[in-house]
């Protein structure tokens, strides 16, 4: 959220002011930390001087947090933890529950203020989370989704299912009240609710002898035709259509080709927004593989059976207004045993609490065929 | 807090803040799992218990009366913890949290809190497999953090990491080795910026470094870096490798050092031993039928202790590799064991404690403690105690 950075810093600036040019100065050295270990000693010393404030001093280091870059963020949470701890009775509740309030503060640092002012007030904690279930920080929303899905098992109420699967985003939750509304006869989409994308069409097999293939540049990295045919590893190759009706996306490239190995096979997507805006592709998969958009290239992995689970790889994109072109490469190795037999991946769009983005151009969730597996976490 | 005076030999290896009856490290102060304290129990007994809020698979590390021990918790496993406990009233001292930034997936078995930390007795260095690592002062202090995922974006494995930290000098060794992007990395203990980093064997890997003391030209201390090509011994001062022993290794149990003998688990358990002028090494034996399973090896009394997948427990000489007898031990086991004295400590996956005579002519069980709990950690002996960790609980044995 680049765009609010000046404002944000005028308002930590003054803040600030309330507690002296000491804590603005210290909280800018902390923020200035970045990659490879730079600003350390200045966050080091910034850390030491900020840490001896008050508790008062706590509602600005969590608004410090805001537009933060995640070491800074971590800096900045501990110096809040080491001061929280040494004035556990004083803490500031009224500040801390203004903060959390405003949701357009970091969704870590509220949960942080949550956390606080239930350490101290449990029973206003309890009050506030209730309010929560739509709320941008995954964790608060998660524990305002578990006292709905609590109270929908004891009174058994489909309605308190179906509330709290609008709003849960961790896949245990979703599981729960997916599971209560399906034995209650109530139809689910789930890949609709994830925001999994269904419908691909793919070409290949290209080669993978000796696990080249994934530096290897073929031709539907440099374009995109899908009347053209190309030369594959064995014989002509040209793209179709492939669909999944799998409850969590999964996309069997097998199924297309059949279990071969040292193969490559590209997937494309085309995902019509309304509007140009951030967004995350969430990946899980096992096999080596890239991915491109409009493209670009927004990440490439080389590991190859190593276990996959849903959001597995989380890739902070721009999508733009109108179509953006999705591309991924699938990578398969030589391995024979038979957990190495999978060629596949679960690709959704979503944002940053991981609500599906829904395109425009989606299509209508094919029906499954038969009751399938989602893979264990881990 | 106890009076810290019992500086002993081997320790002066170490930085001078380190006592005899500190673990700071993963396996204690020898990197071989074993203590030279001699007044530890062979009847174990639970002093206290003390519930943590995450999981974990590292082992608690000591610094006089300070037991830190880290977990990770949250549906993903995105919450880093690092504890400090009183070691006598089992305590809180302190705790501090940080948000993962890099990524939190890991086997079933394993958890985000795998790496065991380690400390030089000022400073608490503390790993996660996310690659968050941070360092602390012994009262809590951030001294300084790095999230070496945002560096290295690849330098991940989905099954989760959990190679421990070594300390030496003024250079934290941190391995974050896998199949993309396999790097170990010399950092600079008092800002956390790299000195140096190597590329290492594609190859996932959890195994930890050794120190070789006296094993490089001048009688420089080396760090013998584990991997499947082997060992390779490194100038922790610059990362460059002055020795290799390429004949393979295994990526899960590290190797054991005994006195100037390296253990490897290679092809069996391989004895090497680095020559005086720090040219390279010789190798002293190999015995293939012994195979280090999960657990690493550990040395005691004179002789080096091994299990095997079966849950068999050989002595074995240390001139040749024989096997002098074979216990068998209700396993499996995930952990290594620790030592002290004569006596042998072995926690199976069941959180089953089996207490080992070593000094007979065959092997004794002489005492055992359930825990009640899956215990895939390695203990911790320290000012008369053991440490055991699960994911829920960290207990004193006395």
């Amino acid at each position: 959220m680049k765009r609010h950075k000046l404002p944000h810093l005028l308002a930590i600036t003054t803040l600030c002011s309330f507690l002296g040019a000491d804590t603005a100065s210290s909280i800018r050295e902390i923020r200035s930390v970045d990659a490879e270990g730079r600003g350390n000693e200045s966050a080091a010393e910034a850390w030491s001087k900020i840490t001896k404030g008050d508790a008062n001093t706590i509602p600005v280091l969590l608004a410090a947090m805001d537009d933060a870059n995640v070491l800074a963020a971590n800096w900045l949470r501990s110096a809040v933890d080491t001061i929280a701890q040494r004035n556990t009775k004083s803490l500031p509740i009224a500040e801390l529950e203004e903060f959390l309030s405003n949701r357009n503060h970091n969704p870590k640092a509220r949960r942080l203020a949550y956390e606080l002012i239930a350490r101290s007030k449990p029973a206003l904690a309890k009050k506030l989370i209730k309010n929560m279930l739509n709320d941008p920080s995954v964790e608060l929303r998660r524990e305002a989704v578990q006292g709905i899905l609590d109270r929908a098992q004891k009174e058994d109420s489909t309605n308190l299912y179906e509330t709290a699967l609008n709003a849960a985003r961790d896949i245990d939750q979703i599981d729960e009240a997916k599971n209560a509304l399906t034995e209650a006869g109530i139809k689910v989409d789930l890949p609709l609710h994830f925001g999994f994308l269904m419908h691909w069409k793919v070409v290949g097999p290209f080669d993978n002898t000796g696990r080249k293939g994934f530096a290897t540049i073929y031709p539907p990295e440099n374009e995109i035709n899908f009347a053209k045919s190309y030369t594959g590893k064995k014989g002509t190759v040209k793209w179709s259509n492939l669909k999944t009706a799998d409850t969590y996306g999964m996309v069997d490239i097998n199924e297309p080709y059949g279990h071969l190995k040292e193969v490559v096979a590209y997937a494309h997507h085309t995902f019509e927004s309304n509007d140009a805006r951030k967004a995350e592709i969430r990946l899980g998969c096992k096999n080596a593989w890239k991915i491109w958009l409009n493209g670009s290239l927004v990440f490439e992995r080389d590991e190859y059976h190593r276990g996959m689970r849903i959001d597995q790889y989380t890739l902070p994109i721009e999508i733009q207004k109108g179509k953006n072109q999705l591309l991924i490469k699938l990578c398969q190795n030589e391995q024979k045993e038979s957990w190495t037999d999978q060629w596949q991946f679960q690709l959704r769009i979503c944002d940053s609490s991981g609500t599906a983005i829904l395109a425009k151009n989606r299509l209508p969730t094919p029906q499954p065929k038969a009751p399938t597996r989602r893979p264990k976490r881990g | 807090m106890k009076t810290r005076k019992t500086l002993i030999f081997p320790l002066l290896l170490l930085p001078i803040a380190i006592m005899a009856e500190d673990w700071p490290c993963f396996r204690g102060p020898e990197g071989n799992g074993f203590s030279v304290e001699n007044k530890i129990p062979t009847e174990l007994k639970k002093a206290w218990k003390i519930a943590l809020p995450g999981r974990g698979l590292s082992s608690p590390i000591t610094i006089g009366n300070m037991v830190f021990v880290t977990a990770s918790s949250g549906s993903i496993q995105d919450r880093l913890h690092v504890f400090c406990f009183d070691g006598n009233k089992g305590s809180t001292l302190w705790e501090r949290q940080f948000w993962s930034t890099g990524r939190t997936m890991a086997h079933k078995k394993t958890n985000i809190a795998a790496p065991t930390p380690v400390s030089d007795g000022r400073y608490i260095y503390a790993l996660f497999s996310c690659n968050d690592l941070v360092c602390l002062d012994l009262k809590g202090n951030l001294r300084w953090l790095r999230g070496l995922t945002r560096d290295y974006p690849n330098a991940s494995n989905s099954l989760g990491m959990a190679s421990s930290l070594l300390v030496t000098g003024k250079t934290l060794i941190v391995q974050i080795e896998n199949d993309s992007q396999p790097l170990a990395i010399g950092i600079d203990t008092n800002n956390g910026k790299n000195r140096w980093k190597l590329s290492r064997p594609k190859s996932a890997n959890w195994t930890t470094a050794n120190l070789l003391p006296g094993a490089g030209k001048g009688g420089k201390t080396l760090v013998a870096l584990q991997s499947k090509d082997g060992i390779h011994a490194i100038n922790p001062a610059n990362g460059k490798t002055e020795w290799a022993y390429e004949g393979g290794a295994s990526t899960i149990p590290s190797s054991t050092r005994m006195g100037k003998v390296l253990l490897v688990p290679s092809k069996g358990l391989t004895a090497i031993q680095p020559r005086h002028d720090g040219s390279t090494y010789t190798q002293l034996w190999r015995v293939s039928k012994l195979r280090p399973a999960t657990a690493s090896p550990t040395v005691a009394n004179g002789k080096i202790y091994n299990v095997n997948g079966a849950g068999v427990l050989s002595c074995i000489s240390p001139d040749e590799g024989k096997t002098l007898w074979q216990l068998r031990l209700k396993g499996p086991f995930s952990g290594s064991p620790v030592a002290a004295g004569k006596h042998l400590y072995y926690f199976n996956e069941a959180g089953l404690g089996q207490v080992i005579d070593s000094s007979g002519k065959e092997g004794k069980i002489v005492s055992k403690v359930d825990l009640g709990e899956t215990i895939l950690s390695t203990p911790a002996i320290s000012n008369g105690a053991l440490f055991v960790r699960s994911d829920e609980h960290l207990w004193k044995l006395n």
